[in-house]
């Protein structure tokens, strides 16, 4: 993100729950002020005058609390640290709790080009809901080459070079049931260090497909709706790489690769693509597997265990039945 | 690797005709080609990833070419650059 205007907060999209419901009743000259991180400041020591370690660059928050105090502090006349604190560059002052700010405190910040927002929500929920938009908002991205599917509720990111069948996978799933969340161009975030989100690079294109020989087709359309999905949580990494017969692949299933985007670790398999080979049937199998492995069950490591109680038992048996040919 | 600036001269941006013209010209040569824009990074030999750049007219992109032949990449791309896709 280059540069989070407060303009930017007013415009954010948020859905029913995660709603904000800002509104900006004064300082509009400032809108353009840029948000540099998501913290928050609950301003009730530096409005009694008490500024050390002032979070100025922070969203200034106004509770029921600090609310009554700005209220006394006029009453009192007595307006020099209000006064101070509108000397700092801050980004936005917000009034929780449907709050209504006084007209000196309206004229202050219209005279200093703070923007002052008011939203109805109580300032404990409605801070809780800032700190996560705006993590989301600040989280690291990165944009790669990969069509990410969402296959049996687990998010698959089909990687590999450009020709290699990446859309026409990613197709048949579709047909297949399962849901499309971007085609060729996948936007990745780290949220809260140890969840990684992908997503279309552009709302406006995501589910848009090229499949070589029909040009770009439109999946929410032919499909329907329930074919795509906007987000979701990367959680297994297949690549897909043409048959290579000198290269030895998994024959196992226990060897752990992982891939690692935003310093996040991802599992990965390797899929070698030859004609004839039926790669979604495989991709399914492995997000099924996947879905097994959250739950506790590696079948590799199962059916090796079940191998090593028969060869045991089998070794067992021997030993007796030689025992007793023995006179 | 060669690393150029480009600048969208054509009047509508990269729209589909030009992102497809440049990707046809991208797959005659075997290097590997990527193009920047902000804090993009995408394979140019993608048709949904150069649209999803959003290049604008007198916007510019930057084009990283890498491998056997990238000088004559780099040069069959700037020129398609230059003659504003034909339009």
């Amino acid at each position: 993100m280059s540069n989070f205007t407060v303009l930017d907060l007013l415009d954010l999209d948020l859905k029913e729950q995660n709603h904000l419901g800002l509104s900006c009743i004064a300082g509009r000259s400032g809108l353009s002020r840029a948000i540099t991180t998501s913290k928050i400041s609950r301003p009730g020591l530096p409005l009694s005058g008490f500024f050390e370690q002032f979070s100025a660059f922070a969203i200034q928050v106004f509770g029921r609390g600090e609310q009554a105090y700005v209220e006394t502090l006029e009453r009192e006349g007595n307006l020099a640290s209000i006064e101070h604190f509108f000397d700092y560059e801050l980004p936005c002052c917000i009034f929780s709790d449907g709050g209504t700010p006084s007209p000196t405190f309206i004229e202050l910040s219209d005279a200093r080009s703070t923007p002052l927002l008011v939203t109805a929500l109580a300032s404990s929920d409605f801070t809780r809901r800032l700190i996560q938009s705006l993590d989301e908002v600040f989280a690291p991205t990165e944009t790669i080459h990969a069509v990410f599917v969402e296959v049996y509720g687990i998010g698959v990111l089909i990687t590999g070079e450009s020709g290699v069948g990446k859309s026409e996978t990613a197709l048949e799933l579709v047909e297949r049931g399962h849901r499309l969340i971007s085609d060729d161009t996948v936007r990745l975030r780290c949220i809260s260090d140890n969840y990684l989100i992908g997503m279309g690079q552009n709302p406006l294109l995501a589910h848009h497909m090229e499949i070589r020989g029909l040009g770009i087709i439109n999946l929410a359309s032919i499909y329907g709706v329930g074919s795509i999905r906007e987000r979701k949580q990367v959680q297994l990494a297949v690549h897909l790489e043409p048959w290579d017969a000198s290269k030895s692949y998994d024959r196992i299933g226990d060897e752990k690769l992982s891939d690692t985007y935003l310093g996040i670790t991802v599992p990965k398999v390797i899929i070698p693509v030859k004609p004839g080979r039926n790669i979604p049937i495989i991709i399914e199998t492995a997000a099924r597997n996947e879905r097994l492995k959250q739950m506790g069950y590696y079948s590799a490591k199962q059916f090796d265990q079940s191998v090593l109680r028969w060869l045991e038992s089998e070794a067992v048996r021997h030993a007796y039945i030689e025992e007793t040919e023995v006179p | 690797m060669v690393t150029r600036t480009l600048t969208v001269a054509n009047r509508a941006g990269i729209h589909a005709r030009p992102a497809a013209s440049i990707v046809k010209t991208a797959n005659k040569f075997k290097s590997d080609f990527y193009l920047e824009k902000d804090t993009m990074k995408i394979n140019g030999k993608s048709i949904m990833g150069i649209i999803t750049l959003g290049a604008t007219h007198q916007s510019t992109v930057t084009m990283v070419c890498e491998g056997p032949d990238e000088q004559e990449l780099a040069d069959a791309i700037t020129a398609l650059f230059e003659n504003r896709f034909e339009e």
